[in-house]
Order: structure tokens, then C-alpha cells, then sequence
């Protein structure tokens, strides 16, 4: 991202972001509600889009060009807070839906990768289930699996634990722990400050449409430079 | 006062051989109609102002004027038109059954496609989001995502205006039409016993609802099944 801006009318979302993710990187974007976090991932896949600078992912610049869309969104999984299950379909059915129409996969191809990821993410017996049959904790890990099914470069994840019951918050950190591991690309928006810690290769802290700071786990939490970052950081570990 | 209970028995099946004309007008321009009111939807969607003017236009003019004077304005106002008599549209025209089923489709296609309309906007905006975000275009997220979520949502107010759509057939006895209402008149023409013959009348066009509503109830629990947290 090179000097990304982004108004919602007269507000001013996101002031000349720049910003370089690297392949394999792992990113977390933390800040008070409001500061533009989740407008900064949701430019990378163009749910929203952006008003001024350029967002370039793996050589494809995001213009109005339906193509380029196209192709940057192939490449780029996105998890929801709220999770965004089909309701209508069942559990494999939302896994297979976007590989059959996007991807062109057979049934019985999409049917099967289905499977894989739902392994994954340890809830195979789920597949013939309808998303409200599901709690909280198993439908988020559905749509992670519902984004690895597409097989993407990178994923984004918008506060993925923020609608969770707390005793299920970690059974969707460890499957983003293990998708870490494993070596994907990945950034998070999220208030997780002990995944942040044990995870990121990077933290990002942004306030008003800024990046603030940026640093690696250690110095971010132990030697902050900014005020405004240790203001915040006093605020949500204080307790 | 007297309540004539062999006048009902007598009359009761000849209004039902009118049974057939009531159900031809509810069932083409029930169907008619929401061919017509998917139409006008269409165009509201398109983002293409001039089809959403011309849609919201047709939808004021319909909804704005009683139905039974839309079927005047077809039944005796078009034929004063030579190119109307001329028209290929003419064999219909000619017939008040084919006016009474425009008017009837007309009609209703403005208000059902209003209530598609609010189907359409109940789907959740996250669930297109995350259509979005797997790839998938703006067609293929109407056809799986939005239409099948709106249809489910619509349906109680569409059976609605089923409902309603069944009692306006009532009004196609006023051009000459032998519906159920037409017999109904003509019996009491003959037998000056209105109270006798519009309660069977009454009665016929209830149990006819308690049917649509049961068929719409089974559609309902179809559609809704994902929505129940046990199978």
C-alpha cells in the first residue's frame, strides 16, 4: 500500500497508509474502534475502495478494473467478525459454493477440498449441518475453512474472535495459531494482545487513520515509542 | 327475518361452478403478475436510473388508483382506441376475462414487486461481503446469496397479497364476468335473498384463504428450514 487515503464522506478513514506485507509475513493491526483498522483490510480486497494512492498485491494494482478485482480477490481469503455463513446452506455447501461458481471445481472435487479444510479446522462431523445448528466458535472455523477452500495467498481476518463467547475465543485462535505456523500470510485485526504477542511477526498500532507504530511483538509491548500507543496499550492490559 | 337454509344448499353449488373462472383469474395473474412485478424489481435494482424511474413511475400509478377503476379504464376505455381494436392484443382485449386478468396482473405486480423489493433489501449486506470476498460476481451473488434469502423473507407478506389478489377477483362480476361474485349476483337478481346468498359467498372465499394460507405455511417451513436449530 503506498499512500493510501480513504474518505467516508467529509471523515477521513485512512491518511497516507503505506504499508509492505511480505509473503509468509504475519501482521496484527490493533488500535481504539475507530482508528480505520478494519477500513485499512477491507480496501486489500476492495469491499471498500480506497480514494487516493495505490494498493498493489502480488504485481496486480487495484483500479476500477472488474478483472484486476477479480484476480486480487482469487488470491485473498478474507474472516469476518461476524462470520457471514450462508444460512441457507449447509456447511459444506458454504465451502463449495465459491469453488464451484469462481473456480469452475467439480462437485466432487469441491466436495473433497471441502472435507480436507473442514478436517482442518476439526469439525468434519459438521458438514451436513446448517450454520445456526453450529455455535459461535465452530461457525468462525467453518469460515476460515470456507477461506482456505479457495486456496489463498493471504488472508484477512476482520476481529474474528470480537462476537465470540469468551470460551470459545480459543478454539479459533488455535486454528489461526496453526495457519501461522504453517506459514501463511496473514493480517489480523484483532484485540487478541496474547496472540498478537505469540504470533505476529509485526504489530501495527493505528489511531485516526494513522499507522502510529510498527514493530516487532518485543518492542511493541515492552518499548513503545509513541504516547498514543502507550495510552492504549495501558488501557486494555491494565486489567 | 327469515333464513332460508335451502336457498344456500341450492345456491352454494351453483356459485361453485364458478370456481373455475375465479381460480383461472387468481392463478394467471398470480403468476402473470409476478413475472411482471421480478421485472419491475429488475429494473429498480439495475442502478440504471431511467429503468428505476420508469419502474417507480408504473408502481405509483398502480398503487395509487383503485383496481376496480383500473378495470373500467381497460374494460370500456381501451376499445375507444382504433389502434387498440387493430392490435394483435385485441383478441384479449375483446374478452373481459383478458381485460380483467391485465387489470388483476397489472395490479398486482406493482405491489408484489415492492414487497420482493423489501425481500432484496433484508438480505444481510455482510452475507454479499463475504460473497464479494470469495470471488464470486455480482450476478452469481443474486442468483445463490440474495434471491433465495429474499424469497424466504418475502413470502409472508406475498401470501398476502395471494389473498388479496384471490378477493379483487370479485371484482371481474362487475364487467360481466360469471366468477363466483357474478353467479352470486345473478342468484339474487333472482331471488331477492342477498343475506342467504353473499354469506355462502363469504364463507366459499374463506375457506378458499384458509387454503392458500395452509399452502404458504408448508412453502414456509420449506424455505425456513435452515432457520430451526433442530432437524
Amino acid at each position: 500500500m503506498i499512500k493510501v487515503d480513504k474518505h467516508f464522506g467529509t471523515f477521513q478513514a485512512l491518511r497516507n497508509i503505506d504499508l509492505e506485507v511480505h509473503k509468509g509475513e504475519r501482521i496484527v493491526i490493533c488500535g481504539p474502534s475507530g482508528s480505520g483498522k478494519s477500513t485499512l483490510i477491507r480496501c486489500i480486497n476492495r469491499l471498500e475502495k480506497h480514494n487516493g494512492g495505490q494498493i498493489i498485491i502480488d504485481g496486480i494494482e487495484l483500479t476500477d478494473k472488474v478483472e484486476d478485482i477479480d484476480a486480487v480477490r482469487r488470491e485473498v481469503g478474507m474472516v469476518f467478525q461476524n462470520f457471514n455463513l450462508f444460512p441457507h446452506m449447509t456447511i459444506a455447501k458454504n465451502l463449495m459454493i465459491a469453488q464451484q461458481l469462481v473456480r469452475k471445481t467439480s462437485k466432487d472435487e469441491a466436495r473433497k477440498m471441502a472435507m480436507r479444510y473442514l478436517e482442518r479446522v476439526k469439525i468434519p462431523e459438521q458438514a451436513d449441518k446448517y450454520p445456526i445448528q453450529l455455535s459461535g466458535g465452530q461457525q468462525q472455523r467453518v469460515a476460515i475453512a470456507r477461506a482456505l477452500c479457495m486456496e489463498p495467498e493471504i488472508i484477512l481476518f476482520d476481529e474474528p474472535t470480537s462476537a465470540l463467547d469468551p470460551e470459545m475465543i480459543n478454539e479459533v485462535l488455535e486454528v489461526m495459531v496453526d495457519l501461522a505456523r504453517e506459514g501463511m500470510t496473514m493480517i489480523c485485526v484483532t484485540h487478541e494482545m496474547g496472540f498478537a504477542r505469540s504470533v505476529a511477526d509485526r504489530i501495527i498500532f493505528m489511531d485516526e487513520g494513522e499507522i502510529v507504530e510498527q514493530a516487532d511483538p518485543a518492542e511493541f509491548f515492552d518499548n513503545p515509542k509513541s504516547k498514543r500507543t502507550r495510552a492504549f496499550l495501558d488501557q486494555i492490559l491494565s486489567h | 327475518m327469515s333464513f332460508d337454509l335451502n336457498l344456500i344448499l341450492d345456491s352454494l353449488p351453483r356459485m361453485l361452478a364458478g370456481l373455475g373462472v375465479t381460480l383461472q383469474l387468481l392463478v394467471v395473474s398470480g403468476l402473470l403478475g409476478l413475472i411482471l412485478a421480478i421485472l419491475l424489481l429488475l429494473m429498480r435494482l439495475s442502478g440504471k436510473f431511467y429503468l428505476d424511474w420508469v419502474a417507480q413511475v408504473y408502481i405509483y400509478i398502480f398503487r395509487g388508483t383503485p383496481i376496480l377503476v383500473q378495470i373500467f379504464i381497460i374494460y370500456y376505455g381501451l376499445p375507444q382506441f382504433e389502434a387498440v381494436r387493430d392490435s394483435i392484443f385485441w383478441s384479449i382485449l375483446r374478452e373481459p376475462t383478458g381485460c380483467a386478468i391485465l387489470a388483476l396482473t397489472l395490479n398486482t405486480g406493482a405491489y408484489v414487486s415492492e414487497i420482493l423489493r423489501g425481500g432484496v433489501l433484508g438480505v444481510d449486506k455482510g452475507l454479499l461481503e463475504a460473497g464479494s470476498a470469495l470471488g464470486m460476481s455480482a450476478r452469481q451473488k443474486f442468483i445463490y446469496i440474495t434471491t433465495p434469502l429474499a424469497t424466504r423473507l418475502a413470502l409472508p407478506a406475498y401470501s398476502n397479497d395471494v389473498i388479496s389478489l384471490l378477493k379483487s377477483t370479485a371484482l371481474a362480476s362487475t364487467i360481466t364476468i360469471t366468477d363466483m361474485t357474478g353467479i352470486a349476483r345473478t342468484i339474487v337478481a333472482d331471488t331477492y335473498a342477498p343475506y342467504e346468498v353473499f354469506i355462502s359467498l363469504a364463507i366459499v372465499y374463506m375457506i378458499f384463504t384458509f387454503g392458500i394460507q395452509k399452502l404458504f405455511g408448508v412453502f414456509e417451513r420449506y424455505l425456513g428450514r435452515y432457520a430451526r436449530r433442530e432437524e
